[in-house]
């Protein structure tokens, strides 16, 4: 067991953090408005390799491991990233399995996104990376589709600022098809909930350093905000969040980077699948998030509230990474479908 | 990161599980509840005899101290009586981290044997939180200490052969330098126990030390320095010793439940969507307070004393367990408030026995508050209020 980052990751931190820092945050957020792109961004991002780090070395990638996918997730979270990397990193994963992801795919030239709903009537909606996915993955049927060009580069208007927009699969050329398409498809999403987690820590992590420094910052009665008690522990039940969120999100990766299944047995908490710990993954990284930016925006008072303030802006793209997958209390039903379909105590 | 438990751990864990098949018994746990002694002699022999006990001690020979997470959280998620064993081994851990050859001869090697017990003597009638301003009194007299208080909260002192006391030996100095630690044989004259009833089933005491003569062998530490010992008992208590998987066996009893009990609306409860959106949640709140727990374990196995991460796995747990409970407890409707023994009880009593129980949890081994104090002050660098 070990609960720390090994030397690779720690490298692989520092190499993220430095270049988020530098080429997201805030004013970038703010830049990137109404599309939730930053193209120039997305460029640098693609001299980093980190497009291509999770597709294979036979194809052309970093091999990088879940794992590893977890460690830049969370610093691109950390600085709410207007840039599509994990729904390009797991698609690009999932082209890869079928030898279908192209060097523009693998380098990033091509940003690649999933739908994460099946199509309906040859029309996939509110995919979180629509608006500029110029490869666009989607399960018709039993079908995994893939449609080239044609990214409207025009979001819908949305809470998050995401770049999302339904799309047709018209034209689309079909990768695989049977069961096995559906199963890399659902593997697809799980990462996807995994790396989305990810993000939401980060985020979380970063909402609470703007609420504690806000606080040591603001002074009000004589003293710092942050000296009053009531203040003090409403800010102290979120490290624990953040960071059991984190745990989850690696463990699920951890999971993910095994082969073979895992054990399901709710009855002794004793849980390795992958699938389901990608499902809580995302379920409660969600809700640490979103209740660790809404007690930072409370923190900063009227302020928080303003746009001037970046405090807003880590609250509006937690709630649109938390549920651009759905409603999570439908995702917790799902979740008990898992965890409930073995033989139950009888 | 990777989430395999070590070969060692692994082992200890199969150990472990086996010897609660094999001793945990539905009389024993029947027993627990009846009696409101959460302590069952005949598996804390077994544990001993199977050589378990002594890898829970934190830092004692060559175990991973992992084990001491698994050991509790094994018993704990069986709904196994453990209470008795986690202070006993609580102070075990102590007695090997702070204590004197005497001690370990003459304390440390019987708690391992699973046949000797130890209460905790912090708290006392006007004291909780502020456990730093006790004022039951040590004073010097020849060789030793004449003791005389009153300690609340004492669980498991009419069974403890030692009462890891806390007491002022200096009032003249700022209240946390003038603290002296005790372990002080139950035997010694001048102590009395009385039982505290609780509204849940366990029993708690209260004890009184009236001119209890001990000598200075068993003293803990240095005089007036009985608040770093206090450091060191209070991070092996919080997080790593139960506690931290409450509604392990609680989501088993409601599923057992929810398979047989009708639905109001038709169907049986396990077939309601709220239901299993909330069993959902329970069973990810297990997963985390798990993790949160095996963090801190793993903090302390790699060395470092786990204040803060204990903090957050406690706040988390305990606050969570409630809520899960509370959620249980409305669903299951009248049923849901009948207890041990009544015709028709939800879940046999379990749920109210639950309930009954969830209040304290945000309570014991540091409140919620204190905790949060903790994380403010140590984690998040805010200014220190009290």
């Amino acid at each position: 067991m070990d609960l720390g980052l090994n030397s690779d990751q720690e490298a692989i931190r520092g190499v993220f953090s430095s270049f988020f820092t530098d080429r997201a945050g805030p004013t970038r957020v703010r830049a990137a408005h109404p599309l939730g792109f930053d193209q120039d961004g997305w460029d640098r991002l693609g001299e980093t390799g980190a497009p291509g780090m999770g597709v294979s070395t036979q194809a052309g990638g970093g091999g990088a491991s879940l794992s590893d996918l977890v460690v830049v997730a969370e610093e691109a979270g950390a600085h709410i990233a207007p840039l599509p990397l994990v729904d390009h990193m797991v698609t690009s994963r999932l082209l890869a399995t079928f030898d279908a992801a192209g060097d523009d795919v693998v380098s990033g030239a091509a940003v690649a996104g999933l739908a994460l709903r099946p199509a309906v009537g040859q029309v996939v909606r509110s995919v979180p990376s629509g608006a500029v996915a110029e490869v666009l993955v989607a399960l018709e049927d039993d079908r995994l589709v893939a449609v080239r060009g044609g990214a409207p580069l025009e979001a819908l208007p949305n809470h998050a600022d995401l770049p999302l927009a339904h799309r047709s699969l018209h034209g689309g050329e079909v990768v695989a098809a049977g069961p096995e398409a559906v199963a890399a498809y659902a593997r697809a999403v799980d990462e996807w909930r995994t790396l989305t987690g990810s993000l939401l820590v980060g985020a979380a992590r970063t909402a609470v350093d703007l609420g504690v420094a806000y606080v040591t910052d603001r002074h009000q009665f004589g003293r710092p905000v942050g000296s009053f008690q009531a203040v003090q522990h409403g800010l102290a039940d979120l490290p624990g969040l953040c960071d059991g969120a984190r745990l989850l999100v690696a463990k699920a990766a951890w999971a993910g980077d095994r082969p073979g299944d895992g054990i399901v047995d709710v009855g002794d908490n004793e849980i390795t699948d992958f699938a389901v710990l990608a499902a809580m993954a995302l379920i409660f990284a969600g809700q640490a998030a979103v209740r660790a930016t809404d007690r930072s925006l409370h923190y900063h008072g009227g302020y928080g509230f303003a746009e001037e303030y970046d405090i807003q802006l880590y609250y509006r793209k937690t709630r649109g990474w938390a549920q651009a997958n759905g409603d999570p209390a439908r995702e917790c039903g799902r979740l008990a479908d898992l965890l409930l379909s073995d033989q139950g105590t009888a | 990161m990777d989430f395999t438990l070590s070969d060692q751990a692994t082992a200890f864990r199969s150990e472990v599980k086996a010897l609660l098949t094999n001793h945990l018994t539905d009389d024993m746990v029947d027993a627990m509840h009846e009696s409101g002694t959460f302590n069952a002699p005949i598996l804390n022999a077994a544990l001993a005899d199977a050589g378990l006990l002594a890898g829970a001690v934190p830092g004692y020979g060559n175990r991973d101290p992992v084990e001491l997470y698994v050991l509790f959280n094994e018993l704990e998620k069986a709904g196994a009586p453990y209470d008795g064993l986690a202070v006993t081994m609580l102070v075990a851990g102590v007695v090997h981290a702070l204590g004197t050859e005497f001690h370990r001869t003459e304390v440390l090697e019987k708690l391992l044997t699973g046949r000797h017990y130890c209460c905790l003597g912090y708290s006392e009638p006007d004291h909780g939180s502020d456990v730093a301003a006790v004022t039951t009194r040590a004073i010097p007299e020849g060789e030793g200490w004449v003791i005389d208080g009153q300690k609340m909260w004492t669980t498991m002192a009419h069974e403890s052969d030692w009462v890891l006391l806390l007491t002022r030996t200096n009032p003249d100095v700022e209240k946390h330098r003038g603290l002296t630690m005790f372990l002080v044989p139950m035997d010694t004259p001048g102590i009395e126990v009385q039982p505290v009833a609780t509204m849940a089933t366990e029993r708690t005491n209260a004890t009184f030390y009236d001119g209890v003569r001990v000598d200075d062998r068993w003293r803990i530490g240095e005089v007036d320095g009985g608040w770093s010992v206090m450091g060191v008992a209070l991070a092996l208590e919080r997080g790593v010793m139960g506690g931290t998987n409450p509604a392990v066996p609680l989501l088993r009893h409601v599923r057992e439940w929810a398979e047989k009990a009708p639905s109001p609306d038709g169907g049986a409860m396990i077939e309601d969507p709220l239901l299993r959106e909330r069993l959902a949640r329970t069973a990810i709140a297990n997963q985390v307070g798990q993790l949160l727990t095996l963090r801190a374990a793993w903090v302390a196995a790699t060395g470092g004393l786990p204040g803060v991460e204990g903090s957050m796995a406690k706040i988390y747990a305990s606050e969570t367990y409630q809520e899960v409970v509370s959620w249980f407890q409305q669903m299951a409707g009248a049923e849901g408030l009948l207890g041990f023994g009544a015709d028709e009880a939800a879940a046999d009593g379990w749920i109210d026995y639950h309930a009954l129980h969830a209040p304290v949890t945000t309570i014991y081994g540091g409140t919620t508050e204190i905790n949060r104090n903790n994380i403010a002050e140590r984690h998040l660098g805010l200014p220190r209020v009290r």
